[in-house]
């Protein structure tokens, strides 16, 4: 990903594909540049007495990572997911029941939250669960020069100061989530959120996601 | 004096819409002394909700709509959520006290009294049940019976013997119930069979013999993403190397 001045945004190429797996209710596959992401959603489905909400649909998310077992660092990469999608999706249709969304790291190159932010937007409009928007994710970071980088590579992310993965959602372009990781001013906390939400429009171009499942009705 | 209304969403219908989309309706205030009253009712079917004067879409797929006023969102999904007054085909899972648990694929078992049946309810553990939902609602527990309104089974009840039960998509099943279905128009054309279809997803097929049931099960599973071209070609191989 190159370092943009403050006026153009570029992003590596990215690419979806849904309903690839037989199974779940749900998937979806997400790239991004190398970093590649699979998602699959299991729900509305029955639920452990013990987990269930009364009034609201349980959502448990799980991360895998490409090698080894899930770790704390999947945990909290875990809790980042589940509340975006908590926000944007309407769990009161579906009290006392699970949603299970499952991520599997294929390939990690840099961005790899703002991936499964996107795979998991991708997954949950597939299984066709009722959502009050949608939303996706992008990373940005400083490198030692103060340059901002929108979707760095493993790399970048390597060598830079400090790093910020923000969730958007598509209908009032709020944060929806953000995790940040460095040491940064305000200022330029200010300006990474303002390309953030600049590269955002560009991923809402999602239509043509739809015309892959064009099923001619009637 | 003329009546007037704008609406914003009627040059939408048919085309793709995603979570978070909205509409207004927005009428003006004049209206005629001599043209009825119409009031501005709407009815939002599956994937709309209504929040103050705008509808809000809630899953993504395309805006349908029928006169006069009925909208609705068509949308694919496999996972299939109760409603009222729909049939399914479940299994017999528990048979107790004076109910019957049933598995339709839900996030939850529905139970069917034994009562709600027109003579004497047969089944054990393990039959397939075709009934329709009397309670349906996202805060109570199912309910299916096996009679309509005036108590005539009406083709409900348990079946099953020798054929297949399979799962397709929901998008599947209502394309196969809609009046003048092409899908069905073709597969008539093949060989006779018998075909009951639950619209949780779930066909049962019989036909004359093992090797047509299959051949009919698996041509329904594998048309679900196939454009009507592609569909009639693949029926229409089968045809001519038909055994």
């Amino acid at each position: 990903m190159e370092a943009c001045g403050s006026s153009s945004v570029s992003l590596r190429e990215f690419g979806c594909e849904q309903s690839l797996l037989s199974r779940p209710d749900g998937s979806a596959s997400f790239t991004q540049g190398d970093t590649s992401v699979l998602a699959a959603v299991y729900g509305p489905a029955e639920v452990k007495v013990s987990k269930e909400i009364y009034d609201r649909a349980t959502l448990e998310v799980l991360i895998q990572p490409k090698v080894g077992l899930p770790g704390v660092r999947e945990r909290s990469q875990e809790q980042c997911v589940r509340e975006t999608c908590e926000a944007s999706l309407l769990l009161t249709l579906h009290p006392r029941s699970s949603l299970t969304l499952i991520l599997q790291v294929i390939h990690d190159a840099g961005s790899l939250l703002s991936c499964c932010l996107n795979a998991a937007c991708m997954a949950l409009m597939d299984a066709g669960l009722p959502m009050s928007c949608l939303f996706c994710g992008v990373t940005c970071a400083i490198d030692t020069d103060g340059q901002i980088i929108t979707d760095p590579t493993a790399a970048q992310e390597k060598e830079s100061r400090a790093l910020m993965t923000f969730a958007v959602d598509s209908k009032d372009r709020k944060v929806l989530m953000s995790l940040t990781k460095g040491s940064f001013s305000v200022h330029e906390s200010r300006a990474m959120s303002a390309i953030c939400f600049r590269s955002t429009i560009r991923w809402f171009f999602f239509r043509f996601y739809l015309h892959i499942t064009d099923i001619s009705y009637f | 004096i003329k009546f007037q209304h704008s609406c914003f969403f009627l040059p939408k219908v048919g085309e793709v819409l995603l979570p978070g989309d909205e509409f207004c309706f927005q009428t003006d205030d004049t209206i005629s002394l001599t043209d009825p009253g119409r009031p501005e009712k709407v009815v939002c079917g599956p994937g709309l909700r209504r929040s103050g004067d705008r509808l809000l879409v809630c899953k993504s797929g395309v805006l349908r709509h029928k006169q006069p006023n009925m909208f609705w969102m068509d949308s694919q999904q496999r996972r299939y959520v109760p409603a009222k007054g729909e049939t399914v085909i479940g299994i017999v899972t528990v048979k107790s006290g004076d109910v019957f648990k049933v598995d339709f694929g839900g996030s939850e078992q529905a139970s069917l009294s034994y009562l709600a049946f027109e003579g004497r309810p047969r089944g054990t553990v393990g039959d397939l049940v075709f009934s329709q939902f009397i309670i349906a609602n996202k805060d109570m527990e199912p309910e299916l019976v096996c009679m309509d309104s005036s108590g005539r089974a009406n083709g409900m009840g348990v079946f099953g013997g020798g054929g297949l039960l399979f799962i397709v998509s929901l998008g599947l099943v209502r394309r196969l119930l809609a009046p003048h279905s092409e899908v069905l128009a073709d597969l008539q054309q093949l060989f006779p069979c018998e075909l009951v279809l639950g619209m949780n997803g779930r066909l049962w097929v019989r036909s004359s013999s093992i090797q047509q049931t299959l051949v009919i099960a698996n041509l329904l599973q594998s048309c679900d993403t196939m454009t009507a071209q592609q569909r009639q070609q693949l029926f229409r191989r089968v045809a001519q190397g038909a055994l």
